[in-house]
């Protein structure tokens, strides 16, 4: 049981708008810690669906979800926002940064919110993961004056912080180029297997999912592999 | 360590639509500042105006009202008591003006801590005679200093000096209109007939305009001894006593009790100058409703600011979502830009409308009826300061709270996914 960092049973999730749809049907699987996981399947089949309900940022579904022992269904707006801070990295297909804060202050940001460490300690932290991902040198530029790829090691780093149990990414090189997307395989991988951090990932590119230790093949809202 | 951080990203979110901000701001600073110049000038006027005739009204008026007995000789008659007896024509009883026992009077009431002071008066109608001309008027013999402590009546000389009243004997205030009718100066030698057609030559030693040509055509002043002997009458003779309270709004509570207490007739200042407190009042909401209507349009200047700020920084809204900001930090950022709104422009608003009510009380106001004020009067109450600086921190944030509420409740992952 301690080595499941994530739990789904039965995971339910109906599309109202237009009509009553079934996106996810009865979605039951769970991932070990310290794995690599890829979410794969055709446009439309309910993996990003799916992936926003492990999140924690969609809470309109049925069935149960635990993650790192705690069962997500009975908190409420402001407890999820709290294992969001604490325990999910997210990194997502556009980069997100928010253009008023330099490098540093956008990675930065959510460990403020957590609050666990003083502002030296939180600087220091940020400014060590940008080194490791090779771009300590844009820490003090604006977040657009940065190439895409530069971006999405910025997002990394800033899902990073707060040292959580499980990074999700969203098509995490959807919009890079090959020797980006290589890069920012490369970053997963090491945190997988360095940190014993949790990847979870969902992507269509076949070549980055078969690189994964596990592949979870989605179609129609059911795995089917 | 949490609301520094919030405030931060309200900050960077404020510098990041900077004119929008300023123009938000100005909106606030200029609703304040309108506000604080309007009712201080505003309060100001109305101070004034109010004081015409507070400042020359006692608080309440002790005398001997002229009016017909109340009890006839036949109600005192044991043979009638129980009938219901009818009198015809009934006749002013003939006490005169004049207060019993006055002196006894004013030491009790000036014992009363209630009381700021008190002030004899003795009044009398007179003719002022120029050659063939007689001008009816009033003289009113009053203590000088009392006079001068409790109405400020030095404030309404133009000509000569309150004290010789006191010094000089036989000397004579006269009102400005009178003086000019009589065309008479400081100096000059008035004579006057008494209504008992005594006549005297009184020497004026300064003229008064209160502003109201009603008073100012009529109204002269001698010291109390002089209008005693003017009308013959002995040092206890004292028509009026005039009382000031520490407390103006006691005035009706109090005239009422010394009425009873004393068995003398007393008015007390709101039932004689009722229609002085509609008018202030009118002045204030006026004031008041169109300050309030200038800070409202500011409050709808932050909310559509607001607005436009939520749409273009939705991505940042799901972000801070999506790593861990609860929708109520989200509302807390939007609520504190609006406030920072609000309190920059209220400052600067209460500066500028320090600076304008400067200005306006700087500006030449004279005229004929007003020969003590020079410039505009306003009103520099901290009071109004302090208003204008709730009101601008109540709009800002409830500008700011329906755009915030909108901001907490955006889903992120519908801007996430529509990407």
């Amino acid at each position: 049981m301690v080595n499941t960092v994530l739990k789904a049973t039965k995971i339910n999730k109906y599309f109202l708008d237009p009509v009553r749809f079934r996106v996810l049907k009865d979605i039951s699987f769970s991932i070990n810690r310290g794995s690599f996981v890829a979410i794969t399947g055709k446009s439309g089949c309910g993996k990003s669906t799916l992936l926003y309900i492990l999140s924690t940022m969609d809470t309109d579904y049925e069935g149960e979800l635990v993650m790192d022992n705690e069962a997500l269904k009975q908190k409420n707006n402001a407890e999820l926002a709290l294992v969001r801070n604490q325990k999910i990295g997210f990194v997502f297909q556009f980069h997100y940064l928010i253009e008023e804060f330099n490098v540093l202050k956008n990675v930065m940001l959510p460990a403020m919110k957590l609050g666990r460490y003083s502002t030296e300690q939180i600087e220091e932290k940020a400014i060590q993961h940008l080194k490791i991902l090779g771009i300590q040198d844009q820490a003090l530029k604006n977040a657009n004056q940065l190439s895409g790829g530069q971006k999405q090691r910025v997002a990394i780093a800033r899902a990073l912080i707060n040292d959580p149990v499980i990074i999700m990414g969203d098509e995490p090189t959807g919009n890079l180029d090959k020797k980006n997307s290589d890069i920012v395989f490369g970053i997963f991988k090491d945190i997988c297997t360095e940190n014993k951090q949790t990847i979870l990932v969902v992507t269509h590119d076949s070549e980055f999912a078969s690189r994964a230790d596990r592949i979870i093949v989605m179609e129609d809202g059911e795995i089917v592999s | 360590m949490k609301n520094p951080l919030l405030l931060n990203i309200a900050f960077a979110l404020l510098k990041a639509r900077l004119r929008q901000s300023i123009v938000a701001a100005a909106g606030v600073t200029f609703g304040i500042a309108m506000f604080i110049a309007l009712v201080s000038f505003m309060t100001g006027l109305n101070k004034m105006l109010d004081s015409l005739i507070t400042n020359r009204t006692p608080h309440i008026r002790i005398y001997n009202a002229i009016v017909p007995s109340k009890t006839q000789p036949i109600d005192l008659a044991g043979e009638f008591s129980g009938y219901r007896n009818f009198i015809r024509s009934v006749k002013p009883k003939d006490e005169g003006k004049q207060l019993y026992n006055a002196s006894r009077l004013i030491k009790a009431i000036r014992a009363d801590d209630r009381v700021i002071d008190v002030a004899p008066k003795t009044k009398t109608t007179v003719f002022f005679n120029k050659g063939t001309i007689q001008l009816s008027g009033m003289i009113d013999g009053v203590d000088v200093a009392l006079e001068q402590k409790l109405f400020h009546m030095g404030e309404y000389i133009t000509e000569g000096n309150i004290t010789d009243l006191g010094t000089i004997s036989n000397s004579i205030i006269i009102g400005k209109g009178l003086a000019d009718k009589l065309s008479v100066k400081v100096g000059d030698l008035v004579q006057v007939t008494t209504p008992d057609a005594d006549i005297a030559m009184l020497k004026i030693v300064g003229v008064i305009q209160f502003g109201l040509a009603d008073i100012d055509d009529v109204q002269s002043f001698a010291s109390l001894q002089t209008a005693q002997r003017l009308q013959g009458k002995p040092a206890n003779y004292i028509t009026d006593i005039q009382i000031k309270l520490k407390d103006i709004s006691l005035a009706p509570v109090v005239a009422k009790e010394y009425a009873r207490l004393f068995d003398v007739d007393a008015t007390d200042i709101q039932t004689a100058n009722a229609q002085f407190e509609t008018g202030t009042n009118v002045r204030n909401t006026i004031a008041y409703s169109v300050s309030i209507t200038l800070l409202i349009v500011a409050g709808f200047g932050i909310y559509n600011i607001l607005n436009m700020m939520i749409y273009e920084k939705m991505d940042a809204i799901a972000i801070l979502k999506a790593t861990g900001f609860s929708g109520k930090d989200v509302k807390t950022i939007f609520i504190q830009l609006s406030m920072v709104l609000g309190v920059v422009g209220g400052i600067i608003g209460i500066l500028l409308g320090y600076i304008l009510s400067v200005i306006i009380s700087n500006i030449p106001f004279e005229t004929q009826a007003l020969p003590t004020i020079k410039t505009y009067p306003v009103n520099f109450d901290m009071m109004y300061y302090f208003i204008g600086i709730v009101f601008a921190l109540i709009t800002t944030y409830l500008a700011g709270l329906f755009p915030a509420r909108k901001a907490a409740k955006i889903d992120p992952v519908v801007i996430i996914r529509g990407k």
